[in-house]
């Protein structure tokens, strides 16, 4: 304990070292890269460094290597999501130690854009991956600017519910709109004792996948200077406002979600539902496999009847990272990996990442599964179906670690405090804009 | 008197093995020693140098500029100094750490005194096992202790909390916000009080043990003993400690970290100074204010280690 701020001094002198990143490293181009050129790349001995979390990911690469036997994949878990952030961030400013290719989730594209860490795949054929993907999955690494990453997985977002614990309330079908959704929380509480959902405080992820879904725009990016921060919004308050009155009548819980507790609480029947990424499914059957053949998958409730729309939560991408020596070898890794058939099946049906490209979508392989614990249910029918509907203009900040670190401090406590969250979604604003101001941003 | 020594056996000499007198070390190195001294103490200045002066120095270096997502570094003197007086954030987090020294630290310390002054008038059954059960716990590694806090903890699964509902309560949630600094109390405490213990120990160990003879036959009892002859005997030993722990208290960064992974909410970004500086260099990617935080911190450190030292050397003199 004692040598901990010499630590954190250490650290921060560390990572602080180095001159910023320009676009100029050597190897990098802007000109069409011709296939002669890739040609000639891919039957060179040569070895990348690929950071990833995403497990058992050694089975694609295999494949990728099969293809190209002079090429190595070295492949590395540094940390999941925000633990591998600060680590990428320190070596691009170290200027080595970085990948050539870096699992990168949707939302922090612009954080890593904004400092120049990606490279712009246009040269290296990224544009023409366009056509392969669903169209707002394409939005959140393309812009006018350029193609910053190649799509993985996604998180359009669903309902699961536990058709047994509806069934004992006497209600038979999936609540259609919000406001179904809220009486049904009543009679749910009433006559079984069970909260029909959990909200957690921890999780910007969930929250700003509601907010996607109610049609909110609470961020955007010039790709430059100029950023847009709208977390204040009537959309946005329409849906903090819907669930604080589900919390004040305790008819929704507020655990932190993702540890022991939340777990046991599918497990007990304690949360009758959840309103949840397409990963979660299959997430859901590993955490309560008790509860098999009880639960079902249906949409998410709706705003306005008749309507049909979803947000996002979650999902990730492979980026080609400034300063690779190998460029070419990266950009054709990150496109074979998420873009050959064979390799995007494998990562749907045994990795269980959410599938992006429309060839798989559609894959008889893929929606034709019947899930057991979902009573036998084509799960993966249904969330390609949801995968359509998600709104497909959604943009992040330039600097997402700040924004979600934030929400914890402001929304995820007036939740987990059951507190006053409109309140609090106006110091998210205020808070999210002081930052950005105090970056030197210009806040439209 | 004879008859107490001779059972004390080898204590009898204690007196005349006292160590030589300080005059006679005054004399000036000779040229040869001077050499070796240097010789000896360069390969650790070196490191010193490299490990923590450089890196120190550079970080104060950064803390004068002020640097933007957009737009990059500049100097600006002390202005993020300014702007750290000015912050709640910073404020907050070390009132915490203040309320935490004044709470934890006396208890802590009282306890291992306790238990040392226990262990030592070897009436302790089993006293080596006891010592080394009160120590293991200072060999967890921190990250381990806390995940383990962190899952006793816990409101639903919980060991405490289902040992409280057993009994037909209903338990406290541990980890709440106004309930998290004490449950952080109790692991540092469950990780500190060995070591402490250990090092009061180590200097009770070395008291003569002449000087209990003559109190025993004053007739002073073993409490009267451990407060008039002991307690006063490690009296820099004690002090030790409060200054390690004063410093520790001010650093608490492990135990909050790690348990913002299980009480976000109640935990903050700004739990503590040290956490705080952590969060700003590296989730808001300003390295520059955090290192002026960083510094800020240990100004403060090095005051209050001072202000204590000071009080407990004024009160010996007076003594």
């Amino acid at each position: 304990m004692a040598l901990v701020s010499v630590a954190v001094v250490t650290a921060v002198a560390l990572s602080a070292c180095a001159p910023s990143n320009g676009g100029t490293d050597a190897g990098q181009t802007t000109a069409p890269v011709s296939q002669a050129e890739i040609d000639e790349a891919m039957d060179t001995e040569t070895t990348i460094t690929f950071w990833t979390w995403v497990p058992d990911i050694q089975k694609e690469v295999d494949l990728f290597e099969a293809k190209y036997p002079k090429i190595t994949v070295d492949v590395v878990n540094v940390g999941t999501g925000t633990a591998q952030y600060p680590k990428l961030r320190t070596a691009l400013k170290a200027g080595k130690g970085a990948p050539d290719v870096a699992q990168i989730e949707y939302q922090y594209i612009p954080s890593f854009r904004q400092t120049n860490s990606l490279v712009d795949l246009t040269p290296y054929g990224g544009a023409e991956l366009e056509d392969s993907y669903v169209e707002w999955v394409w939005n959140q690494v393309a812009d006018d600017a350029g193609v910053w990453s190649v799509p993985q997985d996604s998180g359009p977002l669903g309902n699961l519910y536990r058709s047994d614990i509806y069934a004992q309330a006497g209600i038979t079908e999936a609540p259609a709109t919000w406001d179904d959704f809220a009486e049904d929380a009543k009679t749910i509480k009433e006559k079984t004792d069970s909260y029909i959902s959990n909200l957690p405080g921890n999780d910007p992820g969930q929250i700003v996948g509601l907010f996607w879904q109610a049609g909110a725009k609470p961020f955007s990016y010039d790709g430059d200077k100029t950023v847009g921060i709208d977390l204040d919004s009537a959309e946005t308050q329409k849906v903090v406002s819907f669930w604080q009155d589900l919390i004040d009548q305790d008819l929704v819980s507020t655990d932190a979600d993702f540890n022991d507790a939340w777990y046991q609480g599918f497990a007990s029947g304690k949360y009758a539902s959840w309103q949840t990424a397409a990963w979660g499914p299959v997430f859901l059957q590993g955490t309560a496999a008790d509860t098999s053949g009880k639960w079902t998958a249906a949409k998410i409730p709706q705003w306005n009847a008749g309507e049909d729309v979803s947000g996002n939560w979650g999902g990730s991408s492979n980026a080609v990272i400034t300063g690779t020596k190998n460029p070419i070898v990266a950009a054709e890794f990150s496109k074979f990996l998420n873009t050959d058939p064979e390799s995007t099946l494998a990562f749907a049906n045994e990795q269980f990442l959410f599938p992006t490209t429309t060839d798989t979508l559609s894959s008889p392989d893929f929606i034709g599964t019947e899930s057991e614990f979902y009573g036998g249910q084509k799960v993966n029918e249904l969330f390609a179906g949801v995968s359509d509907t998600v709104s497909t203009d959604f943009q992040w900040l330039p600097f997402n670690d700040y924004v979600y670190s934030s929400f914890n401090d402001t929304l995820g406590k007036a939740i987990a405090d059951h507190g006053d969250m409109s309140a609090a979604l106006t110091a998210w604003q205020d808070a999210v804009t002081a930052y950005a101001k105090q970056q030197g941003f210009t806040v439209e | 008197m004879s008859t107490v020594t001779s059972r004390r056996g080898a204590s009898h000499d204690a007196p005349s093995a006292r160590p030589p007198s300080a005059s006679r070390r005054r004399r000036s190195l000779g040229r040869p020693q001077l050499f070796a001294a240097w010789a000896l103490t360069i390969p650790f200045l070196i490191v010193f140098a490299a490990m923590f002066l450089v890196p120190l120095g550079y970080a104060g270096y950064l803390s004068t500029f002020t640097s933007q997502l957009v737009g990059g570094q500049v100097f600006s003197g002390l202005a993020n100094y300014a702007r750290a007086l000015e912050d709640p954030s910073f404020w907050a987090g070390l009132g915490r750490v203040a309320l935490f020294l004044f709470v934890q630290v006396p208890i802590m310390l009282v306890i291992a005194l306790v238990i040392a002054l226990a262990l030592d008038t070897g009436r302790v059954a089993g006293s080596k096992f006891v010592r080394l059960a009160i120590f293991v716990p200072y060999a967890v590694p921190g990250v381990v202790a806390t995940l383990m806090w962190g899952y006793l903890y816990g409101r639903e699964s919980g060991l405490i909390a289902q040992m409280i509902s057993s009994v037909g309560l209903t338990p406290p949630d541990l980890l709440s916000p106004q309930n998290v600094l004490g449950s952080t109390m109790n692991i540092v405490s469950w990780e500190f009080i060995g070591y402490n213990m250990i090092v009061l120990y180590a200097a009770l160990r070395s008291v003569p043990t002449d000087m209990y003879e003559a109190a025993e036959i004053d007739g002073a009892g073993p409490f009267r003993v451990a407060w008039s002859i002991k307690i006063p005997a490690i009296r820099s030993a004690i002090l030790l400690t409060v200054i390690f722990s004063v410093i520790g208290s001010f650093q608490l960064f492990n135990e909050p970290n790690l348990l913002y992974s299980i009480a976000p909410n109640a935990i903050g970004s700004d739990f503590t100074p040290n956490l705080y500086a952590y969060n700003v260099a590296f989730r808001n990617q300003d390295v520059n204010y955090a290192a002026a935080i960083a510094f800020l911190l240990g100004f403060f450190i090095m005051v209050i280690s001072y202000v204590v030292q000071l009080a407990t050397s004024r009160k010996e003199r007076l003594s």
